[in-house]
């Protein structure tokens, strides 16, 4: 049985833990298995980069939601009689369409509609929703976001080099990366659409990925201060990551749960952005754990072979 | 057991039921509540893009004020209860925003067209056009009062001299498209192109007639750049859905603290009220523009603030495991996991501030959401939360530390 009167020491903490396994250790497998998941997403944003939406390209989407249901080759037979084309997606028992085309001009939108009443069917006014991006302000909503994304990870590593130290912030930006790249591989592997609320989905895995990481790295930190001359980085740092074990694993949990049940029941149009937001906290949680704590480890115990290295030849 | 903090405690949660009950019927106001993004009610989202003078000449900042005063103008005669215009003189834009507009059909319709500004005599002929009004400039009179000063082309002044010896006596209507703008009597004829039309009461009234006049006589021709159009049932369907999202979030969430983590689980629940209200007055006092995104920042703001709560009672437990009492075991956990939580939070912060810096609509609103619910999720651990523990643990400083979930055998 534990001891009272004293900071649980490595033991202990491993004791505490049921399903306790060295993760230091096996670092080369975890930076292999991540590999292996970055590697596909990361081809095919070559091959076949982004399914990306009308917020980007620019361009026209109808929703529309008929009284009765339709056919696709109807949509787009009366599309082509005013001079349109573009994808037609049915749903909700073929009653509903999302129609993709160019930006259309109002004279040439209304000319659609007035051609699908007539044409296919009645459909109902108050459920339509309209959406319209000139090609211009989608260049300008991806130029924003790349900005966005660069700015926080400068004001970050800022932020972390000053309260811990340079190799954190580096650790940790390494782990975002590596996890809005698994997501962004996903939506290119997958080929779903990407909108402007991607950028906000992608933006809170940034955000919340580098909450993540930032608690572990606050136990090293702690951790840290207290090390002996003989103890290990790598055991102090597995101890750390034990330590925080159940909170990033309840904490994970609870996020997960409230992305799940907007994923389930918050309608189409959040989708894909909660499906983005999900697969992010599942992969933030874990490279928190199996990526940036051993990338941190990595990093600190060349720099100490150096400098013993160093010591040598001057000895 | 110390009677005074159970009853402390009892009235606590009394009180946070009455503020819940008292909040829900304000808040959910269709009128005064919690302002609804037109994802959320219906409306459209307009961006109108200036495009260039076809003779070259640059379009500017003036330019741009007088369309957006033509346009606010045509935008109150929507009846549309909290329009938003906002003009953007860099890039040369004008932004409108109309939740729960009934017919957005009609309101692009009227929005999109250019105003027209026409001189027309009581029959109602138009009998000059704005293109000869070269400007017009709100003032004070001579005599009393304000007035608008309007000077005309020397084409326009001719036409104008013989139109107002013909009108003498009788009233100039001035349109803007098919609203009349104003009707002054003609005194005299006016031959040098200069006229002045009196009898305004303040100097705002006149200068806004004098920057609508202006824009009939120099129209700065508006494309739609942009726009986002949501029937109202829709957007009523996206409401409901999103509730039912965050309500059942909300119960999984409940249940999940308190069988995690019991009598501190369920304290935690309790702040997730106290910190789900703040956050929603926060909103209606500040008339943050609740919408989709925003609403899923906001769910996710709950899932920060549990976070806060497992922090620290993961650090609870393992004061108490090694060897603290549960009081002080709350209190260094408090203060210990309060450290990492700044520095969590703060990097999530400057996340968030830097996209609603930089981001527009939809992330701009996700973004602003997620900010204010850090921010009272620091505030309210620090300060309900940690007083309640407090208060649990004083009322039975002997309470078994399972309670605090922390197993026997610790």
């Amino acid at each position: 049985m534990m001891k009272t009167g004293h900071p649980a020491t490595y033991e202990e903490v491993k004791k505490v833990h049921p399903l306790y396994f060295n993760i230091m250790k096996r670092r080369y497998w975890w930076f292999a298995l991540s590999l292996l998941v970055l590697i596909p997403g990361i081809i095919s944003l070559f091959m076949q980069g982004l399914n990306l939406g009308i917020d980007f390209k620019g361009g026209s989407m109808l929703d529309i939601t008929f009284n009765k249901p339709v056919t696709q080759a109807a949509i787009t037979d009366t599309m082509k009689s005013v001079g349109l084309e573009g994808p037609v997606q049915l749903s909700n028992g073929d009653t509903s369409a999302l129609i993709r085309t160019e930006a259309l001009e109002e004279e040439k939108r209304n000319e659609l509609l007035a051609a699908l009443e007539t044409n296919v069917a009645e459909y109902d006014k108050n459920s339509l929703g309209d959406d319209k991006v000139g090609p211009a302000m989608g260049q300008e909503l991806t130029r924003n976001a790349l900005w966005a994304l660069l700015i926080a990870i400068g004001l970050m590593i800022g932020y972390i080099t000053i309260r811990f130290q340079f190799v954190f912030a580096i650790s940790a930006i390494i782990a975002l990366l590596h996890d809005v790249l698994i997501v962004v591989g996903a939506f290119s592997l997958l080929q779903w659409e990407i909108d402007s609320t991607f950028v906000a989905a992608i933006l809170t895995v940034f955000g919340y990925s580098i909450n993540d990481t930032v608690i572990i790295f606050d136990r090293i930190r702690e951790n840290e201060a207290k090390m002996k001359r003989a103890d290990s980085y790598e055991d102090m740092a597995d101890k750390s990551v034990w330590q925080t074990m159940r909170r990033s694993i309840n904490t994970s949990l609870t996020v997960l749960i409230a992305l799940l049940s907007i994923f389930i029941f918050g309608g189409e149009s959040t989708k894909l952005f909660s499906l983005a937001m999900l697969i992010g906290v599942f992969v933030g949680a874990y490279s928190s754990i199996f990526i940036a704590s051993p990338i941190l480890l990595e990093i600190k115990q060349r720099m100490r072979k150096s400098r013993r290295g160093g010591k040598a030849v001057r000895a | 057991m110390r009677r005074g903090n159970i009853i402390k405690l009892v009235a606590l949660v009394l009180l946070v039921v009455a503020a819940v009950a008292l909040s829900i019927k304000p808040l959910m106001d269709p009128e005064k509540g919690i302002l609804l993004g037109l994802d959320l009610r219906g409306g459209v989202h307009l961006v109108l893009q200036a495009e260039p003078n076809e003779d070259g000449t640059p379009i500017t900042n003036d330019d741009i004020d007088k369309a957006k005063a033509i346009i606010e103008k045509r935008v109150n005669d929507l009846g549309v209860s909290e329009p938003i215009v906002q003009s953007d003189y860099d890039k040369k834009r004008i932004v409108i925003d109309l939740a729960g507009v009934t017919d957005p059909d009609k309101a692009v319709d009227i929005l999109k067209t250019t105003a027209k500004l026409t001189f027309r005599d009581p029959q109602g002929n138009i009998v000059l056009e704005g293109d000869d009004l070269k400007d017009a400039k709100g003032g004070q009179g001579q005599a009393s009062g304000y007035v608008v000063n309007l000077s005309f082309s020397s084409e326009g002044a001719k036409k104008f001299g013989e139109l107002t010896t013909q009108l003498i006596g009788q009233r100039l209507g001035v349109y803007l498209d098919e609203d009349l703008l104003t009707n002054p009597t003609v005194n005299t004829p006016i031959l040098n192109g200069q006229a002045e039309i009196t009898g305004y009461a303040t100097l705002e009234e006149a200068a806004n007639d004098a920057v609508l006049m202006r824009s009939g006589s120099l129209p700065v021709s508006m494309s739609i750049a942009e726009k986002r159009q949501v029937g109202a049932s829709l957007g009523v369907d996206s409401l409901n859905k999103s509730i039912y999202a965050g309500a059942y979030g909300v119960i999984f969430i409940f249940l999940f603290m308190l069988i995690f983590y019991r009598v501190p689980g369920a304290v935690a629940n309790l702040s997730l009220f106290v910190y789900a209200l703040i956050v929603l007055w926060i909103f209606w006092m500040f008339r943050v523009v609740l919408t989709l995104p925003g609403i899923a920042g906001f769910i996710l703001s709950v899932g920060m603030a549990v976070d806060f709560n497992i922090i620290i009672y993961e650090r609870v437990k393992e004061e108490i495991r090694a060897g603290k009492s549960l009081r002080a075991g709350v209190e260094s956990g408090f203060s210990r996991a309060f450290i990492t939580v700044i520095d969590a939070h703060v990097t999530t912060l400057i996340a968030a501030i830097t996209l609603f810096y930089f981001g527009t609509g939809a992330i701009q609103g996700f973004a602003l959401t997620l900010g204010i619910g850090i921010i009272v999720t620091l505030f309210t651990g620090i300060t309900f939360t940690r007083q309640v523990l407090r208060w649990i643990v004083g009322a039975n400083p002997k309470m078994k530390t399972i309670w605090f979930g922390v197993r026997g055998d610790a």
